[in-house]
């Protein structure tokens, strides 16, 4: 019995950490999942939903700004920009964030070109993490799901803290 | 400690201000709904009530300010703290600040601002209208700890200072305990300008 959790906690931090590694998320994330206990089981999931929820609208209404090349909205799309730089650094999507500095720089130019190749990235990084996020959450559902042991529902799994320089710790 | 209790203070005849329960109401304002949800968690996660709301205009709706005259249910929704966003579409951070510090009945509450932009003259702009503290984005759990701590504080020198009038009040003449947490006490003053000079001294230190 407690050597399936085991698998399945080591399983969860191992992926948490290639994540990490992989850059698409940042400390911030390891600060959400502080907030979460048995109180707020859900928290993170339920903050990032919020987050892809908004980044699809995000996206969305810049997307139609950017449309007719005659007519480019550029304050709507800095926006844009800024709401989602916010709220991506916010839940620690690092990627997500790092497309929008650079996005910021197109809009500040009215480089529409150069806009649409940011939208077109921010788009791909979300999806993609969320992808990545949904297969964490699937491995720490079975790990914490698991009948035969209410202390692993009840408690946190372990949590790595990311530091910039690279290194990991147990929380 | 009671969860939902506000801040209450207990004043036995003649005798010293207890102060039970310290749980701060906080009015959390941000536009984004993803801030407001992790804001509000960390709020919550230090034992404080919270209300979100997104924008200035609500956020003075909230209080009553924003051109009705009902004061009078000050005592239902007492607010111990403001945090609010600096970029927010229609009034700023900024300027729900000035208005909160304009309003007799609400500029001794903290207002503690939030901003993803760690811009100098901005922060001292905010320090200088009044804020208690600026907080750089995305906001973490040791700030929220931090600032509660201040508040907290602050709140038991308060505490302090009304105990120290009320004794005198009660020595003169037999007074309704509870009119002593009005707002319009006034030998309840501002918190000292030097205080207020050596916090805003520290936080530039802290964020420098």
């Amino acid at each position: 019995m407690n050597t399936v959790i085991a698998q399945l906690q080591r399983r969860f931090q191992d992926y948490i950490v290639s994540l990490y590694q992989q850059g698409f998320l940042d400390n911030q994330f390891s600060e959400l999942r502080k907030l979460q206990d048995a109180s707020s089981p859900d928290f993170v999931s339920e903050v990032v939903s919020l987050f892809f929820d908004d980044c699809a609208k995000l996206i969305n209404n810049m997307s139609r700004s950017l449309e007719r090349p005659e007519n480019v909205d550029f304050k709507q799309v800095d926006s844009g920009v800024h709401q989602l730089k916010g709220s991506s650094s916010s839940v620690g999507a690092m990627r997500v964030k790092n497309v929008c500095i650079s996005f910021k720089e197109c809009c500040d130019v009215q480089n529409r070109e150069g806009c649409l190749r940011c939208l077109q990235q921010v788009d791909y990084e979300s999806k993609m993490l969320k992808t990545k996020l949904q297969d964490l959450f699937n491995v720490s559902f079975k790990a914490l799901q698991n009948p035969t042991c209410s202390a692993a529902r009840a408690t946190n799994t372990p949590s790595w803290r990311y530091n910039s320089s690279g290194g990991y710790k147990l929380d | 400690m009671a969860v939902g209790e506000v801040m209450r203070m207990e004043v036995p005849a003649g005798g010293d201000l207890t102060v039970t329960s310290p749980e701060l109401h906080v009015l959390a304002v941000d536009d984004s709904i993803v801030d407001r949800k992790v804001i509000e968690r960390l709020l919550r996660i230090s034992s404080c009530k919270v209300t979100t709301v997104e924008s200035g205009a609500r956020a003075l709706q909230y209080l009553g300010l924003d051109g009705d005259k009902g004061v009078s249910n000050l005592k239902d929704l007492k607010v111990n703290l403001i945090v609010t966003d600096y970029s927010m579409p229609g009034l700023t951070g900024y300027d729900l600040l000035k208005k909160i510090k304009e309003s007799s009945a609400f500029r001794e509450i903290p207002v503690v601002i939030m901003s993803s932009e760690n811009i100098l003259p901005r922060i001292e702009q905010c320090l200088k209208e009044g804020a208690e503290d600026f907080l750089l984005k995305p906001v973490k759990l040791a700030d929220v700890k931090r600032i509660k701590q201040l508040i907290l504080s602050n709140e038991a020198e308060e505490c302090k200072n009304l105990s120290h009038s009320n004794k005198r009040k009660l020595e003169e003449e037999d007074i309704d305990s509870s009119s002593s947490s009005s707002h319009d006490d006034s030998s309840v003053k501002d918190i000292p300008s030097s205080k207020r000079i050596k916090s805003e001294s520290e936080n530039r230190s802290s964020l420098l």
